[in-house]
């Protein structure tokens, strides 16, 4: 075998064993990003899928109680009761108006178990665009002609 | 003042294009005035971005809640260091900070290349201030930090600002932004340097001497903000993890790999005029993921699961790259001929092969990622589905790619060029060859059950051992020749060749830090409430809850568990974990307490409180501190490469190596 023929071989190897590696793990380490209603309509598929469903914490929604923790999140109008069965305290961030994400799976009476929860204050810092952030009055957006001297 | 600032950047944007303009011209033309005119344009671009800074900055630290950027990321009780840092803090200001250094970046190449460059520095202009009129629009166009609030067109101000958010409110991540921005801006340099190369088809490598350097500098800046990020990720977010692979961090980490393949690589073109293509692309891969990382850190694509192409700066970003990843590729097709290699390569056991191998491993890991990272943007274009995935898919893939590439790391420096014999390899790899079988012989002895970890540590040993051997064969020649000591013996050694020698430093640095991670599977971790007077357990760790205090400053209020810790019956330390609520963003916070030793981290998480019961998060995080001093080490050997060799490259490279070879050898 020529010289070429080695580097091939070699790298067909690193490169075929990378694949191989990439390939295999996708299918348990996946996890499908949907929103409240793309949930309900996944049916029987969302109860054995991985899925990760955002939304805002429903004001006053969240219970605490022994070990789990309960709380609705809101979506375009859509309420899902979740109830967090993981092992961490929830996040610092993690509270009413909060933007949350939760990980884990629907069960058929149509509750979400979350083993994982993110949260982020989203309102607080990162304004969407075109959106006051929450401690400014609406109508304080920053003015379109506010470049005024240009 | 708002005004102004906004002015500024509008001037500076028409400046740049003057810039380019009169580059191109004046090189096409011939007409070094011109040339000239669009070098001093570069430096007008400077001092109009630095007075916008200025004014941005200026409006931070005195509170002028008018402005849009300054209410949004500032309050009025926040200390004057984090008020600074608000410059960065938010996209707009970040954008501006952008501007803001790779103009002084333009102005530090034209300070110190303007004579030794002249074919080469108005295309460098050129490009650089293609790079900067892409900024400006952002800045002066589309995300203005000047923006005032207003109701009805009427200019208006808030009483108080809404804070920086509280997690960001560490020193590390203070300085973690500009760091990662030096590194992402600055490989802006050696690709303009190359692009202007391949556009001149300068003959020589002459862009790789001019820019090594810099990428070094570049290099070292990215590094540290990599590792900065990671630190604060431990020491702030109150669960102990340091690498999470979520976009933010790979979008650090991306162009981090293909800087550090192109650093290896460029040896290969000093050395043997070979891979001269390769290193365009490399050079131009990485710039092109430094300007996509600072895309997906700074377009809140990435934020936010449901709003991956809703960034109103995204497709401005999406543009640049296009046109400029197409424009480069159409380049350095229409200049192969200029590219052709001067030698080839000759067996698959030498140095040649083993960067070859080493730039293999190190874009595949990129391409990793970057799959990785867009995963769900890819499945959702083509199946309307969007699917992440998690870290166990990046440390499934990433983990064996680590192993491998630190095992090239122990044999690929010691390979010779163009062949290496077998005499050669039984002396370079025997001893460390067996001691790395007794290394893991005793670990599997010792009880330890998870292979990568025991092929983590072995490999370790394996590098640093042939590290030790190179400094120690090299010294030892260099102290019975000059007759000198052996410490100082290695200090002339590492200075004959500080790249080489600073380059097995930074290697050595890698070797702790894996060290550190090698230590991963072994974390405790003890969650739970716990009553004041109670105790909790962690590892072999007692904790007894002394007192839970609390009190208020202007900037937040605080809550403190105070901890007894004992080990064995006996009381080693006193921790105090504490939680604050920042008033502005209304937001709490946890301010971890960390008892660091070199053999373990005892970590512990004050995460709430319900009247006397206090829920703590405790972890026994073994071996992490090695990772900090890797890093260090690391930071410690890309200096030592920075400074001059003593003895001319090309001559260090054959013959300070060569002598101690043979001096070796005669005694052997």
């Amino acid at each position: 075998m020529g010289k070429y023929g080695k580097f091939a071989v070699l790298m067909a190897i690193i490169v075929g064993s990378l694949l191989w590696l990439a390939t295999s793990t996708v299918a348990s380490s996946k996890t499908y990003y949907v929103t409240i209603a793309e949930l309900h309509k996944l049916g029987n598929n969302a109860a054995t899928r991985r899925v990760r469903v955002g939304g805002d914490v429903q004001k006053d929604s969240i219970v605490r109680g022994s070990g789990t923790v309960r709380f609705n999140l809101v979506q375009e109008a859509m309420i899902l009761p979740v109830v967090y069965e993981g092992r961490d305290p929830l996040p610092d961030t993690f509270k009413d108006g909060a933007q949350a994400l939760a990980g884990g799976r629907l069960d058929g009476a149509g509750v979400f178990h979350a083993q994982e929860v993110q949260a982020k204050c989203a309102s607080k810092y990162a304004p969407k665009p075109g959106e006051a952030p929450d401690g400014l009055q609406k109508k304080m957006l920053p003015a379109e002609g506010s470049r005024s001297a240009l | 003042m708002e005004n102004v600032g906004a002015l500024a950047l509008l001037l500076a944007f028409c400046i740049s294009l003057y810039a380019i303009v009169a580059s191109v011209v004046g090189r096409l033309k011939r007409k070094p005035f011109l040339t000239l005119s669009g070098e001093r344009a570069m430096l007008a671009v400077w001092f109009l971005v630095t007075v916008a800074s200025g004014i941005l900055v200026y409006s931070l630290l005195t509170g002028d809640y008018r402005m849009a950027y300054v209410a949004s990321h500032t309050n009025r009780d926040m200390p004057p260091f984090y008020k600074f840092a608000a410059w960065w803090g938010g996209q707009e200001g970040s954008l501006l900070f952008w501007s803001f250094l790779l103009s002084t970046y333009g102005a530090v190449v034209i300070f110190t290349t303007r004579r030794s460059h002249r074919n080469l520095l108005p295309w460098v202009v050129a490009i650089l201030s293609t790079i900067q009129l892409f900024f400006l629009t952002l800045n002066a166009f589309v995300v203005s930090p000047f923006q005032v609030l207003a109701v009805d067109r009427v200019v208006t101000s808030v009483a108080d600002g809404m804070g920086l958010n509280p997690l960001l409110q560490y020193w590390a991540m203070v300085i973690h932004p500009p760091f990662l921005y030096l590194g992402y801006v600055g490989f802006a340099v050696p690709f303009a340097f190359a692009i202007a190369s391949l556009i001149e088809k300068a003959p020589g490598d002459s862009w790789i001497h001019t820019t090594r350097r810099w990428t070094l500098v570049t290099w070292l800046f990215q590094s540290t903000g990599v590792a900065l990020g990671s630190a604060w990720a431990y020491h702030v977010l109150g669960w102990g993890g340091y690498w999470m692979w979520d976009p933010v961090e790979n979008a650090s980490i991306l162009p981090w790999f293909a800087g550090t393949a192109f650093l290896h690589s460029v040896m290969m073109q000093e050395k043997k005029g070979m891979m001269k293509v390769w290193n365009m692309v490399l050079v131009s891969t990485t710039f092109f993921l430094c300007i996509f990382g600072t895309f997906l850190t700074r377009s809140g694509i990435v934020s936010s699961v449901h709003a991956f192409a809703e960034s109103p700066i995204g497709k401005y970003f999406v543009s640049f790259l296009a046109l400029g990843i197409a424009a480069t590729i159409w380049l350095i097709l229409s200049r192969l001929n200029y590219l052709k290699s001067e030698a080839e390569l000759e067996s698959v056991v030498s140095r040649e092969s083993s960067f070859l191998f080493n730039n293999l491993i190190l874009l595949a890991s990129c391409f990793a990622v970057l799959w990785g990272t867009l995963f769900p943007v890819i499945t959702e274009k083509l199946s309307n589905e969007k699917i992440s995935l998690d870290a166990i898919w990046f440390n499934r893939l990433m983990v064996p790619i680590g192993l491998f590439l630190l095992f090239l790391t122990g044999v690929g420096p010691l390979f010779a060029w163009r062949r290496t014999s077998i005499d050669s390899l039984r002396k370079n790899f025997q001893l460390p060859g067996i001691g790395t079988l007794i290394v893991a012989g005793a670990l599997l002895i010792g009880g330890m059950r998870y292979p990568y970890s025991i092929i983590s540590l072995s490999l370790c040993f394996f590098v640093a051992a042939t590290i030790v051997m190179e400094f120690f064969r090299g010294s030892r020649a260099i102290s019975e020749k000059m007759n000198i000591g052996f410490l100082p013996a290695v200090v002339e050694l590492t200075h004959r060749n500080t790249r080489r020698y600073g380059g097995y430093l930074v290697h050595m640095g890698i070797v702790l830090m894996f060290i550190g991670y090698s230590g991963h599977p072994f974390n405790q971790t003890s969650i739970g409430e716990v009553d004041k007077g109670s105790v909790m357990q962690v590892g072999a760790y007692t904790l007894k809850v002394m007192d839970l205090t609390e009190g208020d400053t202007p900037n937040y209020q605080w809550e403190t568990a105070i901890l007894d810790v004992s080990k064995n019956g006996k009381h080693i330390d006193t921790l105090e974990p504490t939680r604050r609520f920042y008033k502005a963003a209304q937001q709490a916070t946890a301010i971890v307490a960390l008892r660091s030793r070199l053999n373990e981290d005892l970590y512990i998480n004050y995460a709430a409180r319900t009247g006397d019961k206090a829920t703590l998060q405790a972890y026994v995080f073994p071996l992490v501190d090695w990772i900090w001093i890797g890093v260090l080490v690391l930071i410690g050997g890309t200096l030592v490469a920075l400074v001059p060799a003593k003895v001319a490259r090309s001559y260090a490279r054959t013959e300070v190596v060569g002598m101690a070879k043979k001096n070796v050898s005669v005694e052997a």
